[in-house]
């Protein structure tokens, strides 16, 4: 299968200043990114995910293992002119307006026509910020520096964009926005792969999922492979229930969250049909009643106390 | 073209800094006022003017240098401008040459404008150019590339202050060497006398640079003098660049 990004055991080990201690950052990573496909990061900060950008991007040299960029060894200064990358958090010149640091990013990939210069304006209109070209860029929200972050990440119309936390900063609005441009880049056949810790965001637009916790990658694959299909748990909402009743469901151990005069309980699967009953019994009003499956929180939550754990037997807990 | 834009973008930030126009205030002030020592001395009443107008220019340009060389590398790393640069197909060489010719540019105004200052003030006493500076400004501007260089390649791998300091010294050694070749010859020891040679062509030779006491008091230059200078100049500063791309070219961008 072709692969647009292919890396082998990729690692990067820092080490820490003065004390010249190992950091690993990442370990052994083995990554295949497939054209047009939608590629979502996950991971909690300082999981690696920006040192695998970084390595991607040749700004830092791999400790150990190859990366493939278009099945050519990343050494090529040229395979550069098909990506686009926007840094988590973007930082850009104080001193420069928005429209001038487009251009200046334009004769960075040495695009030089009528139509490249068209195509800043094009863009500036594409992120939202046609009235704010001549502004400097000082003076931009962080949630602008983002938009702007975007736009020179697409002003080489890149094949493979590569977005450290793109929606970091924006507000709901902004967030849906940028949620949408991804989805028609994925129509324009672009490949996307990008990081974040906001789960509903991978949920909505990404054909993948990559897990990684503490520089390894703990599961990686299509969002409905790596959830568990059955459902797990049911949750109820009750109403009409004595206090003694309560009382007697809270001695049993059960989680209940009360809201006015209803209660929420989640009930593991093969205990819910007597739950049931019991409330019903004791004159309690059924307002619903819904199963529940595995959610990325749950895969995501779970990933992360298993390799908290792992390292607690280990003996590197506290 | 790449390179091109790099260093236009470099040249932009410092003459958009309010840094470089209260420099080249003061130096054109400082111009100014050789006008009032000159009124105080006997002889020759613009030797004074050119004296100091020289010595301005040099000193103002190293000031320039240091100020912004130092910032060059370390700044775009330190508030992360660098990763839009070096994630497109920008060289790593590319991004030092622009760099380095960015603040070139920027030296080559403040130059200009200081000498024009000075030629105008010449032309109201003497009536006429002093196209006879010009030289001694030109080997001014070949020392300025050189310290520029070092600041870059101390940029590359260090902090502003430390790097501020190391091209200072190298600044005030650049002038002494020459100095201190004389001294050892004298002393009795051999190996002080290796090393303090091997300092001599390790450390640049400004004073090989510094004319402006020939030009003033219209002393002769040797034939083809210039142009051994300008040369010896210009390989020094292939020399610093190249070293710095190498450290460059290494480093992690964290």
């Amino acid at each position: 299968m072709e692969h647009i990004i292919k890396t082998e055991n990729l690692s990067k080990v820092f080490r820490a200043p003065f004390t010249f201690k190992k950091i690993n950052a990442l370990t052994d990573l083995r990554l295949e990114i497939t054209p047009g496909e939608v590629f979502g990061f996950l991971g909690p900060n300082g999981a690696g995910k920006t040192t695998t950008f970084k390595l991607l991007l040749g700004l830092l040299k791999p400790s150990r293992g190859k990366i493939w960029l278009w099945r050519e060894e990343l050494k090529k200064i040229e395979l550069k002119s098909k990506i686009g990358f926007l840094p988590e958090n973007p930082y850009f010149y104080n001193y420069l307006k928005a429209k001038e640091y487009l251009h200046f990013c334009r004769h960075l990939f040495a695009l030089n026509s009528q139509e490249s210069k068209k195509r800043v304006d094009a863009l500036l209109d594409l992120v939202g910020l046609p009235e704010h070209k001549n502004r400097l860029i000082k003076t931009f929200s962080k949630g602008m520096l983002q938009r702007l972050g975007l736009a020179q990440a697409l002003i080489n119309d890149p094949e493979l964009l590569i977005l450290d936390e793109p929606m970091s900063g924006l507000d709901p609005l902004g967030r849906k926005e940028i949620r949408d441009l991804i989805l028609d880049l994925k129509n324009k056949g672009k490949t996307i792969i990008f990081s974040t810790h906001i789960l509903s965001d991978v949920e909505t637009v990404c054909d993948r999922v990559g897990i990684l916790i503490k520089g390894n990658l703990r599961d990686c694959g299509p969002l409905e492979h790596l959830l568990n299909p059955k459902i797990k748990s049911f949750e109820l909402c009750i109403k009409g229930l004595s206090i003694e009743t309560v009382h007697n469901l809270e001695e049993q151990g059960l989680n209940l969250i009360k809201r006015g005069n209803e209660i929420f309980i989640r009930v593991e699967e093969k205990e819910e049909k007597n739950l049931l009953y019991y409330l019903l019994e004791k004159g309690g009003e059924l307002v619903s009643f819904a199963p529940r499956k595995e959610t990325l929180e749950d895969l995501y939550v779970n990933e992360i106390k298993s390799i908290d754990n792992h390292h607690e037997n280990l003996g590197f807990g506290n | 073209m790449k390179i091109w834009a790099l260093a236009i973008n470099t040249f932009r930030e410092a003459i958009r800094d309010k840094v470089l126009y209260s420099l080249i205030f003061f130096a054109v002030l400082i111009i100014g006022l050789s006008v009032i020592l000159d009124n105080l001395t006997i002889g020759e009443p613009t030797k004074i003017i050119k004296d100091f107008g020289l010595a301005s220019i040099e000193i103002f340009g190293v000031l320039i240098a240091i100020f912004v060389g130092i910032g060059l590398v370390y700044k775009e790393m330190e508030r992360k401008t660098i990763y839009n640069i070096l994630s497109k197909p920008i060289h790593r060489y590319q991004f030092i040459i622009g760099k380095y010719l960015g603040l070139v540019l920027t030296l080559l105004v403040e130059v200009l404008t200081m000498s024009i200052a000075l030629f105008l003030i010449l032309y109201f006493y003497e009536g006429k150019i002093a196209f006879t500076l010009l030289p001694a400004i030109g080997m001014i501007f070949v020392a300025l590339m050189i310290i520029t260089a070092f600041a870059l390649l101390f940029s590359s791998f260090s902090t502003p202050i430390l790097s501020g300091l190391f091209t200072l010294s190298f600044f005030i050694i650049g002038h002494l060497t020459p100095d201190l070749l004389e001294l050892v010859k004298k002393a009795d020891s051999q190996t002080l006398r290796y090393v303090t040679e091997a300092l001599y062509y390790i450390f640049p030779n400004l004073e090989y640079l510094n004319i402006k006491g020939q030009v003033v008091h219209h002393l002769p230059l040797e034939k083809g003098y210039l142009f051994f200078a300008s040369l010896y100049g210009l390989l020094y500063i292939l020399i610093i660049l190249l070293l710095s791309m190498v450290i460059f070219q290494n480093r992690d961008i964290k």
